[in-house]
């Protein structure tokens, strides 16, 4: 396990225990608060029933009496609201944990999808499902870099043809330019945007290291999808490394058992 | 404390995990997983549920006849059922709803979201 992966479990297990102990807290204090507010009612009631009993002249031990009474009144008022504040305390707490939560539960599931398969065509419909379902895109294509010809060329797409996207030369447009800076790409107004293939809503290399093997493109998000936020931040981040690797190893997987199949076949030939 | 059935319906492994994470968040779930609207019905038949989560896009049996099927069956017309899924547009939600469907979830999920349509239809 390396620091960084230490650091997010050590992180996941904070706010773990964070939750639950606020969990518990809550709970106390919701209790709490119902105890009072039964209090209170019942300290109206005998207030009312002091007020039409002593409808005469009151005696000055009636008096006394709900002096005191308003007094505790008075009391567990401020009691209520100190609780009710920290209720509201507690809830938006509770609402930026599970927000760190739910960044930490997509990095946690893209990254073990991505290393789930050593298979090249599996590796490209796991970071496709990844940018459908945890981005929220509808059109975007992974081109990867051909070394021989040092073009870029659609090998999967969501939404759209592989054929139908152009090949980029690297260095050449935004796409190809941040293939050779390895910089991501984002546009800066999505509103009114409209397709072109060779201005993109999101450019983000596919990198091993500084070696840039790819990138994805994404052209159109789903309507509900308005704005990117950190955890779309943190799964590009994730994407450009891990699925670069996990493009990387599958191929070099899938080259070595096809060798081993033809191996195979001329020892099968030589013994036969 | 009771245990509440719970089944999640989704093709893709990514989101299936990612909602099955967000529910193990809710104690007293005993979570149940299908790949796709056939294999949902097949462990509704076998098992009583209390709450149904399904995707709608999906081979086979996609998330809404799956949706008009269930709540055919006697047994089942009080369950509640939400909808996850990437259509995003009113007309979708309005389709999902009519056919007996109780919540409607968008895709990219929060994990909040999830436990939150949980934990108000099974009341907890
Ligand atoms: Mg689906």
């Amino acid at each position: 396990m390396t620091d960084h992966d230490k650091d997010q479990q050590n992180r996941a297990e904070e706010f773990l225990q964070v939750f639950k102990k606020g969990a518990e807290f809550t709970h106390d204090l919701l209790k709490e608060n119902e105890r009072l507010r039964y209090q209170n009612l019942e300290i109206e009631q005998q207030l009312q029933h002091l007020h039409a009993s002593s409808a005469g002249a009151p005696s000055e031990e009636l008096l006394k009496k709900i002096e005191k009474l308003e007094m505790e009144k008075k009391e567990i008022l401020g009691r209520i609201k100190h609780v009710e504040a920290e209720n509201i305390d507690f809830a938006n707490r509770y609402v930026e944990i599970e927000n760190e939560n739910n960044m930490l539960a997509n990095l946690y599931i893209a990254s073990y999808q991505l290393h789930s398969t050593l298979d090249f065509k599996e590796v490209l419909q796991v970071i496709l499902e990844i940018v459908i379902n945890l981005i929220g895109a509808e059109e975007f294509s992974i081109l990867l870099l051909d070394e021989k010809t040092n073009r870029l060329q659609a090998v999967a797409s969501e939404g759209l043809e592989n054929k139908e996207i152009p090949t980029f030369e690297l260095g050449e447009g935004i796409i190809g330019r941040m293939a050779k800076t390895g910089e991501n790409y984002f546009i800066d107004e999505l509103e009114g945007y409209e397709r072109d293939f060779h201005h993109p809503v999101v450019c983000i290399p596919l990198k091993i290291k500084e070696h840039v093997i790819g990138v994805i493109v994404i052209y159109k998000l789903l309507v509900q999808k308005e704005k990117f936020n950190d955890v779309d931040y943190e799964l590009f981040t994730l994407l450009a490394g891990h699925a670069a690797t996990a493009i990387f190893s599958s191929k070099l997987y899938t080259e070595s058992e096809r060798k081993l199949n033809t191996i195979q076949g001329f020892i099968d030939l030589m013994t036969k | 404390m009771s245990t509440y059935n719970v089944l999640v319906v989704e093709d893709s492994p990514t989101m299936r995990q990612l909602i099955v994470f967000a529910l193990k968040r809710v104690r007293g779930l005993n979570i149940v997983e299908a790949n796709d609207g056939v294999d949902g019905l097949k462990k509704i038949s076998t098992e009583k549920f209390d709450l149904i989560l399904t995707d709608i896009n999906m081979p086979i049996m996609d998330g809404l006849k799956l949706v008009s099927l269930v709540r055919n069956d006697p047994n089942y017309k009080d369950v509640p059922i939400v909808i996850i899924t990437t259509e995003g547009a009113n007309e979708d939600k309005e389709r999902a709803m009519a056919i007996g469907a109780n919540d409607y979830i968008t895709k990219p999920i929060q994990t909040i979201k999830i436990i939150e349509v949980a934990r108000r239809l099974l009341n907890i």
